[in-house]
């Protein structure tokens, strides 16, 4: 039956997670964007939110009883309300844990699955994008060739989050034309972890190049062994992810300029009872709502095991846009003062410009 | 908990509207576009039995409830009961018939928006009065006339009047009105009746408006004109003059009295019924949206022109973001729409919702109808085709029950928590 209210327990992660995004992200983010770094004490913080471990199963340590896409999306768009760079950190080890819970053979689940649901942040991640503008998932250039019971890797990857720490970074190549994952320990001969990038917006975020060099790696890791890995499904739970995350920026922005609005006089009155500003934030009242549910429409065909595929892109594409529109109206509704780093509106049109390029970079 | 699942008994009396449409719609379609007046009779025989049992299960539903609060029984607390799917259903019906076509569809006899009102605020013996004629006899319609020649979405500014006479017990109704939708047929060529507008009192603006029925037939209430429209042009549009029209006390709706003046407590009540025409009008406006985005896509295909989901942006062709867009747009908009309706089922108030709904799915049927028009060029400009009709049809949403513009004011109000003196 059609319904649009979260349960209970969802309403209660919610409520939590707001709590979080408010009290202890909220006072901190704009230092971290200017300094560009995240202390470890918040991230071991948020991991204590027990959010990745929450969509892992029992008998791999975690404490999922349904694992549920929408529960996710739900928790995604708090966390970036209260900041994008600081939730993508904490979502990274999700990269690597959501694809081998979903793909991984019983070795891999067995072995992996456990480290993140320990009470210590477990640092770990994915390469997927490729440092060109071409980029595209299905048609990648860094490959893996079979050789003996090796595999061989060899290419470039960019906007890789937390490289330097991770444990364990799922790289994705092309095998044969068609695009697979493989597990890659800290540490292995060949994986060379470049330089931090620099970006527009989540500075706060750790990411890098990667080179892979004849990495070579046992022919074990290939993520869900012989039967490999669905593309397909891992871009889809990826888009969801980062759909809801552009709500939650959208949100942010949107939510500062409406009490801006209401606070700043001129003429004599709130220049929110100017039609063209009010008209504004209505549109963005908009845009936000249907955002979000075209997000929880695909999430919930995920977790009801329907095709989900076209709604995600659909989503995605849609919330790139959206969370533009919506963070650039931010920084217009506040005039000069939007472009003053003082306020917090022009960051949020940096990390929402973001979203455009961000492919498989978050996963709930 | 979020689901977006429909309860089989509606994707089954979908599934049955849809065909309907196919059958029965499409066919008249551009024949009633081309010969503007002309009525889909055989059509509107066909929906009829339908209507007469739909109203006749409302009509013994409120006598039902009637007879309960009667009795002294306490009425069931809204959140135990569980949700009804009756507004679910009626936006799927609107939705697969305006997919056949939105001029037709307006042209379905029965209580229609002029019923609603009674339905929301009438006593029993008003529904029993005036909504019985839907269960019997010939085919019979309902209208509803807000809209003046000075004023549509500024009510406060109403000039039509009803004045007590005392002696009789009447009220005498004065004014125009104009774009009345089924108004011919609701005041002339059916026994069916008006809902009309008109103020008690003009020095107390809002507070004074109240509605009032008139029975098709009235003395004193005359259709002056009908309108040639650019679009949905099976559904007639009209102007009535009520000059000293006499209708019985008991016709107001709602209490007469007027409330403090310059208040707009007893103006709210009235709004209301537009709470919920928002979203069936958005209902609306999404099946004209579905039937283009499908014609387009099918086109494409014939050509065979395939739109690849999924590829990163570089690789898409300006055709597939089009159409990609008009289908984000529409999944935007009845998305937006459904949550309007359900919560309308839910009996949880939803006034920004449904603005928020109508202003959304008026300004994406508009797109998304101008855009087929432009990316299948002139092959469908020729009137061969539908799309061109649908590009016209699709316009009035953005217009009627409130202009994308005033459905985007009420949104903004809402969100400020802004009254009409903070925001204009």
């Amino acid at each position: 039956m059609i319904s649009f209210e979260p349960t209970e327990e969802q309403q209660m992660l919610i409520g939590a997670v707001r709590r979080f995004a408010d009290k202890e992200m909220r006072p901190v983010y704009r230092d971290f964007d200017e300094e560009g770094e995240i202390p470890q004490n918040l991230v071991q913080k948020g991991w204590e939110l027990g959010l990745t471990a929450a969509g892992i199963p029992e008998e791999y340590e975690g404490f999922a009883e349904e694992r549920s896409v929408v529960t996710g999306a739900l928790y995604a768009e708090e966390l970036a309300w209260g900041d994008l760079a600081i939730t993508m950190h904490l979502l990274a080890p999700g990269l690597a844990a959501y694809p081998i819970l979903l793909c991984g053979t019983t070795e891999q689940k067995e072995s992996y699955l456990p480290q993140f649901c320990e009470d210590e942040f477990k640092s770990a991640t994915a390469a997927l994008i490729e440092p060109t503008i071409r980029f595209d998932p299905a048609a990648l250039k860094t490959t893996a060739t079979l050789d003996g019971d090796e595999y061989v890797l060899n290419g470039n990857k960019a906007y890789v989050l937390l490289a330097e720490t991770a444990d364990l970074i799922l790289v994705y190549a092309a095998e044969d034309g068609a695009t697979q994952g493989f597990l890659v320990e800290r540490g292995t001969e060949g994986l060379e972890v470049g330089d931090r990038e620099k970006h527009m917006g989540i500075k706060a975020l750790a990411t890098y190049e990667l080179a892979l060099n004849d990495c070579r790696i046992p022919r074990a890791s290939r993520l869900g062994g012989e039967a490999g890995c669905d593309l397909g499904q891992l871009m889809t739970l990826s888009r969801i992810a980062t759909s809801a995350l552009a709500v939650g920026v959208a949100r942010a922005s949107y939510e500062y300029a409406l009490a801006y609005a209401k606070e700043r006089e001129a003429f004599g009155e709130p220049i929110a009872s100017r039609q063209a500003i009010a008209f504004m934030l209505a549109d963005m009242a908009v845009d936000i709502d249907a955002t979000r549910l075209m997000v929880w429409e695909a999430a919930w065909r995920m977790d009801q095991g329907k095709d989900a595929a076209k709604e995600a892109y659909l989503a995605k594409m849609f919330a790139d846009e959206m969370v533009l529109r919506v963070t650039d109206g931010g920084v217009q509704v506040l005039g000069g003062y939007g472009y003053i780093r003082e306020f917090p509106v022009e960051l949020w049109l940096r990390n929402g410009r973001g979203f455009a390029t961000f492919d498989g970079l978050a996963m709930v | 908990m979020i689901d977006f699942e429909l309860p089989d008994q509606i994707k089954q009396q979908y599934a049955m509207f849809r065909q309907v449409a196919q059958a029965s719609m499409r066919p008249i379609s551009r024949d009633l576009d081309e010969n503007e007046h002309e009525k889909p009779w055989d059509f509107i025989n066909q929906m009829w039995p339908v209507v007469q049992m739909q109203e006749a299960y409302e009509l013994k539903r409120a006598e039902r409830k009637a007879a309960a609060l009667a009795a002294g029984e306490k009425p069931a607390k809204p959140r135990k009961r569980r949700p009804s799917t009756v507004t679910l259903l009626m936006a799927h019906m609107i939705e697969a018939m305006s997919w056949g076509d939105a001029g037709i569809y307006l042209c379905i006899p029965g209580g229609q928006l002029g019923g609603e009102a009674i339905k929301a605020v009438g006593t029993i013996e008003q529904k029993r009065r005036f909504l019985k004629r839907f269960t019997e006899g010939e085919p019979k319609w309902a209208a509803m006339a807000i809209t003046e020649p000075c004023c549509g979405s500024d009510t406060a500014n109403i000039q039509a009047t009803a004045r007590l006479d005392e002696e009789t017990n009447e009220w005498v109704l004065n004014g125009e009105k104009i774009f009345v939708t089924s108004g011919l047929m609701a005041a002339q060529e059916s026994d069916g009746f008006v809902v009309v507008w008109a103020s008690v009192d003009r020095s107390a603006r809002r507070a004074g408006i109240k509605s009032f029925v008139v029975e098709a037939g009235t003395p004193g209430m005359k259709v002056t004109k009908t309108e040639e429209k650019l679009g949905i042009r099976a559904s007639d549009t009209v102007s009535i003059v009520f000059e000293e029209c006499r209708i019985p006390y008991d016709n107001v709706l709602g209490s007469p009295e007027v409330k403090k003046k310059d208040t707009t407590k007893g103006f709210k009540g009235v709004m209301k019924t537009f709470d919920a025409s928002r979203p069936l009008v958005a209902a609306s406006a999404m099946g004209i949206a579905r039937a283009t985005i499908e014609f387009v896509k099918e086109t494409l295909e014939k050509d065979g022109i395939e739109i690849r989901y999924g590829l990163p942006r570089h690789r898409l062709t300006g055709l597939e973001r089009d159409v990609m867009e008009m289908e984000a747009q529409y999944k935007a908009a009845w998305l937006l729409t459904l949550r309007a309706v359900s919560m309308l089922d839910e009996r949880r108030p939803n006034a920004i919702e449904s603005s928020m709904c109508k202003a959304k799915a008026g300004k994406a049927v508009t797109l998304i109808t101008q855009k087929a028009v432009e990316i299948l060029g002139p092959l469908v400009y020729s009137r061969k085709f539908l799309v061109e009709k649908w590009m016209r049809d699709a316009k009035i949403n953005d217009l009627f029950e409130g202009t994308g513009q005033i459905n985007t004011l009420i949104v903004a109000r809402r969100i400020l928590g802004y009254g009409r003196r903070e925001l204009k």
